[in-house]
């Protein structure tokens, strides 16, 4: 081999720094030492090294999720990889742009159930957008460049590339350098003039719009999440959002109306229901948004933006399908907007808004104060009152914490908020943060936890502690499994069958035990200093939240109901819901 | 009300890139997700070998024929989805290889038909034919039926292939 020629490994890294990366989340293993042996010490690519491979995924999603940059992770072959599975299934579901490289057994052995052997491609092809698996050395520049543009353009979501040891240490010569020209990939990106036209001409005659927006419109960037809020204001049409979109419209705003679906507002899912034009951007008509389909806004005309064609149609029939980037459309859809004059009719907007603002008296986030227990509902609110203008970024588990969160933090900016929403992963929220903060070392990062979902990936306090990440776990500690418990009560008449959270730890010593502080609150009076000391205690903190161990998320579209069939926080004795024991 | 739409049957060809694993892909979209599939067929079609079109015929409700187009459309080794029933004029071939093992009566009476279908003979024993059919399906359909009862013992069958009338290409 000539003097240029490097180890696949060389390679590997060198692609990796000539695309940007600063840091990878993983965990070694045999089939990636050439790998790490060329991580070691490196100047420009720092390594994370986690617990569990199911959390590098997540501090991956996290960083990705809060700066738009692609995720990096590096697992060993066998276990390693199928450790990742739940993270990329994960990243796939919300659309998170991720390059997972896992190693593989070398090419030989490949089939022979070889020792830590798995068909990661096999296993994987379902929970990626793509996969690869490198044959030779001259292979690998080229793949890393094209799983980097696959995952971050289009829809973006994860790409595994599966190497296998020896192609690691064969040589080559090959990098590759400048733009890549795929052969079959052509990802959507600008929006059709036409159906543009068509979309502005239908909201024009809008009397009753409601925006409903998603996900899509943070993956899009910066930029979208400026321009919904130009188009919003322009119109004065009222906006809600999904779980995914929280922070692309300010939550201040007086066109907000707060989240809609499972667990939205009342305003808000009135308001969907009752629509005559309804404009989704970068929502997908989620079953947790729509509750019963034949019932979900009967009377409307609907206009749905997303850059995946496959989306439209795919649940709810829409009128106007735009196929493109969310940032791209808004911008020609405002040009339009503004060049045709058009405006929405007045006295029928004010009406539309008679309408929304009476369905807001009737106060749906209410909940029943308690002086000498924690409501769980009260302890979000001073979350947010003793963060509010700080550098803050807010991840979940999953559970009634989670949409508790939803409800009563609120999000002026994209990428501030990060929480597991189409997989639903318990153990999602702490590597996520952790991943948050590595990405913004000063900023405040807080986990919005269940005593339940943290353990699923406690074991990263240990990743904290190594690298100096000073994250906040808030564990809301009902001692159940809440969002679990409260489906028994509802549609199982109370059997609450292996829902209740046994044998926890003592969350303050265990946090103690790796060098962390841990705080313990059982009394109202005493949550907002313990909020205090947790935000400026430096270094990672657990507080153990003592909330109210029965409270219900309230409002909730049950299972298989219609947005106008909503359980209100006081109509809680109504509980069983007529529909009986619910499918999904 | 929801009114359940007719399901229909579609022929769809997919050009993708022959690299490996790419029909696991478009079978696994079709299993994962639950659409049918009533026929494959694939091969290289570029005499460079870059190339491979997949012939899937699927049945599903207009909705579900569409949501099946759209996802292949997503799989990066996909370069085009047709819809051969939708984009009009196209024939359909399939080849069936089909052997009977009958008494003498049954023997006789098998050449026959073999020949009213115009199949060919392409291998003889003294107490087994091999006959290979070509046509639509319903004609191999119906060619199998009759030799039924003239001691048919083996099938197999190639599944469609299909192109589209005229000039038009995918
Ligand atoms: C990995 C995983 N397993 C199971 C579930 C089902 N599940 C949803 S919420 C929940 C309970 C969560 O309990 P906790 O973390 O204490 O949150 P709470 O609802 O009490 O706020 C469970 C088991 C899940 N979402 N993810
Ligand atoms: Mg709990």
């Amino acid at each position: 081999m000539s003097s240029k020629a490097k180890s696949g490994a060389a390679i590997l890294i060198k692609s990796l720094e000539d695309l940007g990366v600063e840091v990878i989340f993983g965990y070694p293993g045999g089939a990636v030492l050439p790998i790490y042996d060329e991580l070691h010490n490196h100047k420009k690519i720092k390594h994370i090294l986690v617990r569990h491979e199911q959390a590098a995924v997540h501090a991956a999603e996290g960083y990705a999720r809060s700066t738009g940059k692609p995720g990096v992770v590096l697992v060993t072959s066998g276990p390693g990889a199928t450790n990742a599975v739940t993270g990329l299934t994960d990243a796939m579901l919300d659309s998170i742009p991720l390059v997972c490289l896992s190693g593989q057994v070398p090419v030989q052995l490949i089939g022979t159930d070889a020792f830590q052997e798995a068909d990661t491609v096999g296993i994987t092809r379902h929970c990626t957008k793509h996969n690869y698996l490198i044959k030779k050395a001259d292979d690998i520049s080229k793949v890393i460049h094209e799983a980097f543009h696959v995952a971050t353009t289009g829809r973006p979501g994860p790409v595994v590339v599966d190497i296998p040891k020896d192609v690691q240490i064969f040589e080559s010569e090959k990098l590759h350098k400048g733009p890549i020209v795929h052969r079959s990939y052509r990802p959507a990106s600008k929006g059709d003039d036409d159906a543009i036209k068509q979309a502005v001409e239908l909201l024009a005659t809008a009397k009753k719009p409601i925006f409903y927006t998603g996900g899509g419109v943070i993956n899009s960037g910066p930029k979208a999440s400026k321009l919904l809020r130009k188009l919003v204001q322009l119109t004065g049409a009222p906006i809600t959002s999904t779980l995914m979109g929280l922070g692309a419209y300010p939550a201040s705003d007086p066109l907000y109306l707060g989240m809609l679906g499972m667990h939205g507002t009342y305003e808000a899912n009135h308001a969907m229901h009752d629509c005559d034009v309804m404009v989704c951007i970068g929502a997908r008509f989620d079953d947790r948004i729509t509750g019963r389909i034949d019932a979900f806004s009967p009377n409307s005309k609907k206009i749905h933006v997303d850059i995946d064609r496959s989306s439209i149609n795919k649940i709810i029939h829409v009128d106007v399908p735009v196929v493109g980037d969310v940032a791209h459309v808004l911008e020609v859809f405002l040009k339009m907007w503004k060049k045709g004059r058009h405006k929405l009719d007045a006295p029928a907007l004010a009406q539309w808004w008679d309408e929304i603002n009476h369905r807001k008296t009737r106060n749906c986030l209410a909940y029943k104060k308690n002086d000498d227990v924690i409501m769980p509902q009260y302890a979000v609110e001073r979350l947010q009152t003793l963060t509010k203008g700080k550098d803050v970024y807010f991840t979940t588990e999953v559970g009634q914490h989670q949409m508790w969160a939803a409800q009563y933090l609120e999000f002026e900016e994209p990428n501030r908020w990060m929480t597991s929403g189409g997989l639903g992963t318990m153990g999602y929220g702490f590597p996520a943060a952790l991943g948050a903060q590595v990405a913004h070392p000063k900023a405040l990062v807080i986990d919005v936890a269940g005593e339940a979902s943290i353990q699923m990936n406690i074991q990263e306090l240990s990743t904290v502690m190594q690298y100096n990440l000073p994250v906040k776990i808030f564990i809301m500690n009902n001692e159940y499994m809440g969002m679990v418990r409260q489906w028994q009560e509802l549609n199982h008449e109370g059997r609450y069958s292996n829902s209740y959270t046994a044998s926890l730890p003592d969350f303050v010593k265990l946090a103690e035990s790796y060098g962390a502080t841990g705080f313990m609150v059982d009394h109202p009076d005493a949550l907002d200093a313990t909020i205090t000391k947790m935000i400026e205690t430096p270094g990672p903190v657990i507080v153990d939240c003592r909330v109210e161990k029965l409270a219900n998320c309230f409002p909730m579209i049950p299972s298989g109901a219609a947005h106008n069939e909503m359980i209100l926080p006081d109509e809680e004795e109504l509980k069983e819901f007529e529909g009986g024991a619910a499918l999904v | 009300m929801i009114d359940t739409p007719q399901k229909e049957r579609h022929t769809l060809s997919i050009i993708v890139d022959n690299e490996a694993g790419v029909l696991a892909r478009v079978i696994g979209l079709f299993a994962g997700r639950g659409y049918n599939i009533e026929h494959l067929t694939v091969a290289p079609v570029d005499i460079a070998g870059h190339e491979s079109r997949i012939t899937v015929v699927t049945i599903g409700t207009p909705k579900i024929i569409e949501q099946i187009k759209a996802q292949l459309d997503r799989l990066v080794p996909i370069h085009r989805v047709g819809d051969l029933t939708d984009e009009g004029p196209s024939v359909e071939r399939e080849l069936a290889l089909i052997k009977v093992s009958g008494d003498k009566e049954q023997r006789l009476e098998a050449l026959r038909v073999a020949e009213a279908f115009r199949a060919k003979r392409v291998d003889s024993t003294a107490n087994s034919f091999v006959f290979e059919v070509t046509g639509k399906t319903e004609k191999i359909k119906a060619f199998i039926e009759l030799m039924d009862d003239l001691g048919l013992v083996e099938v197999v069958r190639t599944g469609v292939a299909a192109l589209h009338r005229g000039k038009k290409i995918l």
